[in-house]
């Protein structure tokens, strides 16, 4: 086996170990028994897939993937945030919660 | 040999994440979940990044890796707790056993 052959190979193996762990992010999301479960999940999720943007960038050889990278690594920051600020308020007025 | 060494790293980046969203299935409270996908997911992550700085392998492209996995790893552990302080009440403590 060349050294290509042995790239290409731990590529795909690698696509479907990401594409699983995405499956279970949205298992857990689904089933999540609390708001903050979700959220750990959803933040999971979020670098998971900047690990597949990685994959594609090398599989595709394109490095425009990379920056897409970059980006959900801070929409992805910012959502946890939001998220986490928003529990925090839930919490703090229950009477509004549901 | 930079084939090699860059297959290798994505296949143990892989193998992270998926341990990862494994914890996240199996533990059983939110604290625990947040401990396995947090730490597991980012060290995934950063090794794929890394293997694609390896394969690709100019400067801008280091660059951007160094920035993404810099943001995750500045932005990982604020973003865990701030999660675990907004759902931590009376109903859910961590677990002492």
């Amino acid at each position: 086996m060349t050294p290509e052959q042995f790239l290409d190979l731990a590529i795909d193996v690698s696509f479907a170990l990401v594409m699983a762990s995405v499956a279970l992010g949205f298992y857990r999301i689904v089933r999540g028994p609390s708001f903050g479960d979700r959220v750990v999940s959803l933040d999971m999720l979020t670098v998971s897939i900047m690990g597949f943007c990685g994959l594609f960038a090398i599989f595709s050889d394109d490095t425009a993937f990379l920056d897409v990278a970059v980006v959900l690594a801070l929409v992805g920051f910012l959502t946890t945030l939001a998220l986490a600020r928003f529990a925090e308020r839930r919490r703090a007025r229950p009477e509004e919660s549901e | 040999m930079t084939e090699i060494a860059a297959g290798l790293l994505v296949l143990t980046g892989a193998v992270f994440s998926l341990i990862a969203s494994i914890g996240l299935i199996r533990m059983p409270d939110i604290f625990t979940r947040m401990h396995a996908s947090t730490k597991a997911g980012v060290l995934g992550s950063s090794l794929i990044l890394i293997a694609a700085g390896v394969v690709i392998g100019d400067g801008g492209t280091w660059a951007r890796i160094v920035v993404a996995i810099f943001f995750l790893l500045l932005t990982a552990p604020i973003g865990a707790h701030m999660i675990g302080r907004a759902s931590l009440d009376e109903h859910h403590r961590p677990r002492h056993k």
